[in-house]
């Protein structure tokens, strides 16, 4: 017993323990009790234990649910790329065109700066600008571009993917910042050295170098976007439906198994996506 | 001192925290609410919806009684799981009677005798045999009436007469029906169909809480003559699937601009002009008219969905308590509270007793339909309506006359409710 207290093994072991202490009790024990809820029977007004497949063959089996999961797959896609197309922008044009620590830092900082406020203010914000008789439309129409108001600015799926585009861009934008920061600018120079292209260098140096910071971002974005129901209820004016407002739904009607058991699929889902997402870069070897 | 706790404008984000802190609190034996007794006072626990939970009266009653309420106020189905699974967490339940029917059976509250209540022989008939007046019909739907009465203390069963023992004393009830912006429709309006009116395309809404929804729905589809109900508050499977159906076919032709769960966003989609026509709760019309905007609360040639809620005793009251809570429902029908709820548009269940705390001027405009003589103001103080208008839908008599269907659950709610996600994900 005393060697063991001494040995290195001892000090892994009391290091790791504040963490694995705090992992199961606010990760794994929640994850498993959600668990072992999805389980369980329903009625109106009370839920009962037992060992029933009942929630999980309504899941599997509905087309409404299957719609629903196709739904969020898409937002998650959409939103994904966008994000992707305008985080990289951003990060490459404050990495390679802004040349002073100082501006990049400043606009970095402007960058954040619409975070500072609220998720959902920001979200809601956008509600009485893209209305029908919103700034949007009355520029538009002031403009001559169109004769009525356009509908589908608001309450519709367009609106969802702007919003969720506006919310996470950021966390694109951070992760690809950081490791395009730390490319050595002596590889870019010799590679225009050795004769290739602006195009090729970004294609054959930049991205490349960048992956892990791609992978990063996009584990954000994926992970939000599928966890989301508010953007969703509020943007859609309830009209469409996530997997979010789906459990969303269920705790209202109190029926806490069902809304276990999505979750618990929901869970699995976005963990087998990052599993794949991880298959293509091992993002620790390249930080 | 007053204590009573009351959460006032309740987000979205507060009442899934209520209802998770109420899911939680399932699980144990026992709720650990706290008892504060003041002096000698009587401390009653008041779990109950939102609409009837105000402070004033909980003042009031303190300042009359001595008694002091602590008052919870929690969304509807928080309250039916509270009084159907934590019976000694509550004295005194103040539930819709579509409620009343679905948690009576599980024995958790107790029948009142009649003989105790004072003004029992001036209750609104509704809530007694069912007819406002006696050539009145009996509107579809979860009745007061039907789930009013039981025929003894401990009984779970209802009876259809007024046996003597009362499940619910009725403290505020109101007929519901379409709000426009007449304004931006600017021709009348005279039935349920116009929800579904292709004119209306892209500037209709209808609110998303399924149990009250459906009822609204049904009353669309049967105004269209597309769905003749056997009971539109009990339907069958297939009366749900022909009903969401027709909605469905009408959401995907972009009939409707959103769907609305809390107060608020109804206020906001009438008040932008998003939405011109959809389900509204009446004090929600009041938000939008104070903007300057007009709105109208439409009374409709097919008739309005009504509901109404009262409050009833928790099972385990006894001795002191019980009388306090006797003395409490008596003060209550004996008409300041009931002025007070019918300043804000409610009605009380006895009305003539009301009448002595209103002005000539609130009584004439709220209760009889008459044309206000100067600015009406609801009891906080805020002017509501201006001198020379009239209340949508009329009267009293013209208003609860005029009741298709009640609120209601049916034998099939969960099919219901599955059917509804349906809708939404559609």
């Amino acid at each position: 017993m005393h060697r063991f207290m001494r040995s290195p093994m001892a000090a892994s072991w009391a290091l790791a323990s504040p963490v694995v202490l705090i992992l199961t009790f606010f990760l794994l024990l929640p994850i498993g009790m959600i668990t072992a809820l999805s389980f369980w029977g329903s009625t109106e007004f009370s839920i009962y234990p037992a060992f029933q497949f009942d929630n999980y063959e309504y899941l599997f089996g509905s087309s409404v649910v299957r719609a629903v999961f196709i739904k969020t797959f898409t937002f998650a896609v959409i939103t994904w790329a966008i994000t992707l197309v305008i985080g990289f922008t951003v990060a490459y044009f404050l990495t390679f065109h802004v040349r002073t620590l100082t501006w990049q830092v400043v606009l970095f900082m402007v960058c954040t700066i619409p975070f500072l406020t609220s998720n959902i203010i920001r979200m809601i914000s956008w509600v009485p600008f893209l209305g029908r008789n919103g700034i949007a439309n009355k520029t538009l129409m002031d403009l001559g571009l169109t004769q009525e108001p356009v509908e589908w600015l608001l309450f519709s799926e367009f609106a969802v993917i702007l919003a969720f585009v506006h919310l996470y861009s950021l966390f694109m934008v951070v992760p690809i910042f950081n490791t395009m920061m730390r490319i050595d600018k002596s590889l870019i120079e010799a590679a225009r050295d050795a004769g290739a292209s602006g195009f090729q260098i970004l294609t054959n140096v930049v991205i490349p170098l960048t992956k892990p910071g791609i992978m990063i971002g996009s584990i954000f974005v994926v992970a939000l976007v599928m966890g989301d129901f508010i953007t969703v209820r509020f943007m859609s004016g309830s009209q469409v439906a996530n997997v979010g407002r789906l459990i969303s739904n269920d705790i209202g009607l109190l029926q806490y198994p069902s809304a276990a058991a999505t979750a618990v699929v929901l869970l699995c889902t976005v963990l087998i996506i990052i599993a794949i997402m991880l298959k293509f870069v091992d993002i620790r070897k390249e930080l | 001192m007053t204590k009573f706790t009351k959460r006032n404008g309740l987000s979205r984000r507060t009442l899934l925290k209520g209802a998770a802190a109420t899911m939680t609190a399932a699980g144990a034996s026992t709720l650990g609410a706290p008892m504060i007794w003041a002096q000698s006072n009587i401390v009653l626990r008041q779990a109950g919806t939102g609409v009837s939970a105000f402070n004033e009266i909980a003042a009031k009653a303190q300042e009359d009684l001595g008694i002091t309420l602590e008052m919870t106020a929690l969304d509807s189905d928080s309250v039916s799981q509270r009084v159907a699974t934590q019976p000694n967490s509550f004295d005194i339940a103040d539930i819709e009677y579509w409620i009343c029917k679905k948690v009576w059976p599980t024995g958790n509250l107790q029948a009142m005798d009649t003989s105790r209540i004072d003004n029992y022989d001036k209750i609104v008939s509704i809530f007694r045999d069912g007819k406002l007046t006696p050539e009145s019909e009996i509107a579809q739907g979860t009745a007061p009436h039907t789930v009013g009465f039981v025929d003894g203390p401990g009984s779970t069963d209802f009876v259809d007469n007024e046996s003597g023992w009362m499940t619910l004393i009725p403290t505020i009830y109101n007929a519901d029906t379409l709000g426009i912006r007449p304004d931006l429709i600017g021709r009348p309006i005279d039935s349920w169909t116009e929800l579904l009116n292709p004119e209306f395309k892209g500037k209709a809404s209808i609110l998303d809480i399924s149990s009250i929804g459906i009822m609204d729905m049904a009353m669309v589809c049967e105004a269209m003559g597309e769905i003749t109900y056997g009971d539109k508050g009990n339907m069958t499977r297939e009366e749900i699937d022909k009903t969401i159906d027709i909605f469905i076919e009408a959401k995907r032709a972009g009939q409707f601009r959103a769907f609305w769960k809390s107060f608020d966003e109804s206020v906001n989609l009438m008040a932008s002009g998003e939405v011109v026509i959809q389900s509204m709760w009446s004090p929600a019309i009041t938000a939008v008219r104070s903007q300057g905007v007009p709105c109208v609360y439409q009374p409709l040639k097919e008739g309005y969905r009504s509901w109404g809620g009262g409050i009833g005793l928790a099972a385990n009251l006894d001795g002191a308590k019980l009388d306090a809570a006797y003395e409490y429902i008596n003060w209550y029908l004996s008409g300041w509270a009931g002025g007070f709820l019918m300043r804000q548009g409610y009605y009380s269940a006895v009305p003539e007793t009301s009448k002595d705390f209103m002005t000539e001027d609130e009584w004439g405009f709220w209760f009889e339909g008459k044309p206000a003589q100067n600015e009406i103001t609801n009891p906080q103080g805020v002017v509501m309506e201006g001198p020379g208008t009239v209340r949508d839908g009329g009267s009293f008599y013209d208003r609860m006359g005029a009741v298709a269907c009640w609120n209601a659950v049916m034998d099939e709610n969960q099919y219901m409710v599955r059917k509804w996600n349906e809708f939404i994900a559609a």
